[in-house]
């Protein structure tokens, strides 16, 4: 809140000093006139250190989540992602919810930058709040907040300041269900199973071969299971510690975490250069 | 700074300069023999390579090692160690044939080590057993610098144990406690550094031989924000 300036001058008497006759304190008014949606209006979208000279924007990601696995079903849709955000190559929070909740009908996962999808996070809530107080009973469907990710990364991209994510979004409502993916550059699809992450080359070829849009909700949930245990074997920045939630007509929920079974006692594990003279 | 290979694996350049490659290594003296400990992971950029490597290779019958580094650098290197460990033992007539001592195969390792510093990228601990001196272990890190220790880490998982090594290191311990311990040490490594991981391969050494052990994921300590593991029964064809 910009404190409105009283006046105490003697020839426009007590109150507020109208528009047109303090351009320092105009300026500040005019700022917050302009919409700017895609910043959130408590951070005001400028560092408060800046120094003078060319800036180089691109960042580099610090804190990071790794692969997010998402397919539709015949009841609605599921995303599946581990609990972990790596510092470089030390796994540090092991408890961290990487599914959020964005309204009553939409889901929303996220890999790369913890803190950049803490920020869009806010940005989203930001929206809900704007659609609660409108209290007409309408919210935000899951493929206009895909819309608004979608424009969200893309002009950031276009700043050379991206958010350094690639977002998974899903959701139920009237009777569509909606699974789909935006990028740090922009890019942006939908399709009935997606991955964002490490899960594209390991767990895809997986839903390739065994998806289809109307499994039932146990052999979706098992074919998840799979494809996280290949992306865990395979994934260095993955630990075995999960989160599922789905998206039905009926509601949404985000389970409790869960670890899948892992196969370590192969034979051929024990001695591996048994029968290789000098191998490794 | 080379934005090829770091960008096409998604991981930000300065992250990837690792110079003690992913592993987590050690080896400590017990009352009797040596203790050899190892994870089982190779990584390139984030992609597991190979989830169940064997990183502790055998020079002699008496005497193993534990490689970290290049993988390339730590073969050859133990290659030639190897060759030259025969044939001197062949040469001063060794009544032993297969065995030698342990501190001739450190002093070999750290010679090619240091005389090719600059080339190298090798982390190497030598371990073993001989009459002579008994159990011993020595660490030969980057730069070729040779070290007898009670105890010694290696790789990149290393940084994340060595205060607890220091604190719960006692010596004189028995093989069990001993194995224990370093089973112990590298679980902990295994759960914070994502470079080491997969199973933990022990190899104990003393007069009598040498064992190998393989301890899957359902068999390490349980870990710090974690859920217990669960063996997977079925076999997939």
């Amino acid at each position: 809140m910009i404190p409105t300036r009283v006046s105490h001058n003697p020839i426009i008497g007590p109150g507020v000093v109208p528009f047109g006759v303090d351009p320092a304190y105009d300026a500040q008014y005019k700022l917050n006139q302009a919409p700017r949606s895609h910043v959130a209006s408590h951070g005001q979208g400028k560092p408060f250190t800046v120094e003078p000279g060319p800036h180089q924007r691109t960042q580099y990601p610090y804190v990071t989540g790794t692969t997010v696995l998402g397919c539709k079903y015949k009841d609605g849709v599921m995303i599946a992602c581990d609990t972990l955000c790596c510092y470089g190559s030390t796994k540090r929070y092991k408890s961290v919810e990487r599914i959020k909740k964005v309204n009553s009908s939409t889901i929303i996962s996220f890999t790369g930058e913890l803190s950049d999808f803490h920020y869009i996070v806010s940005l989203l809530e930001e929206l809900d709040t704007t659609d609660y107080c409108e209290d007409d009973g309408s919210e935000l469907a899951p493929w206009e907040i895909h819309s608004y990710l979608c424009r969200v990364m893309y002009n950031r991209r276009n700043k050379f300041d991206p958010l350094w994510n690639s977002l998974v979004v899903a959701g139920v409502k009237h009777g569509r269900t909606f699974l789909g993916t935006v990028g740090m550059i922009g890019q942006h699809y939908e399709d009935s199973h997606l991955a964002a992450g490490f899960g594209n080359h390991m767990a895809r070829p997986l839903f390739r071969e065994k998806h289809t849009d109307d499994m039932s909700e146990e052999d979706a949930r098992k074919l998840m299971e799979d494809c996280l245990r290949a992306c865990l074997m395979r994934d260095k920045t993955m630990m075995n510690k999960f989160q599922i939630a789905k998206v039905t007509a009926g509601g949404l929920e985000i389970s409790e975490p869960f670890q899948v079974p892992m196969n370590w006692g192969y034979e051929k594990f024990k001695d591996p250069t048994k029968h290789a003279v000098g191998a490794w | 700074m080379d934005y090829g290979v770091p960008a096409a694996l998604g991981v930000a350049p300065e992250l990837m300069e690792e110079v003690s490659t992913g592993t987590t290594i050690m080896a400590c003296v017990y009352d009797g023999g040596v203790v050899l400990g190892a994870d089982s992971r190779t990584s390139t950029g984030n992609y597991v390579a190979n989830r169940a490597s064997d990183k502790i290779t055998q020079v002699m019958d008496n005497v193993w090692m534990c490689r970290s580094g290049s993988a390339a650098d730590t073969q050859n290197v133990c290659a030639f160690v190897k060759n030259a460990v025969e044939e001197h033992g062949i040469m001063s007539g060794s009544d032993e044939p297969g065995m030698a001592d342990v501190k001739l195969v450190a002093n070999v390792t750290m010679q090619i080590a240091y005389r090719n510093k600059d080339r190298l990228s090798a982390g190497m601990i030598i371990a073993g057993w001989d009459r002579r001196a008994g159990p011993q272990v020595f660490g030969i890190p980057l730069g070729g610098s040779l070290e007898k220790c009670d105890f010694t880490l290696g790789g990149s998982g290393s940084a994340y144990i060595t205060g607890f090594c220091d604190d719960t290191w006692k010596p004189g311990m028995s093989r069990e406690e001993a194995e224990a311990w370093i089973r112990r040490a590298i679980s902990i490594a295994i759960s914070r550094d994502a470079s080491s991981g997969g199973v933990i391969r022990l190899v104990t050494i003393h007069e009598k031989g040498a064992e190998k052990q393989m301890f899957e994921p359902a068999q390490h300590p349980l870990a710090y924000d974690e859920l217990p593991v669960i063996r997977r029964e079925e076999v997939v064809a």
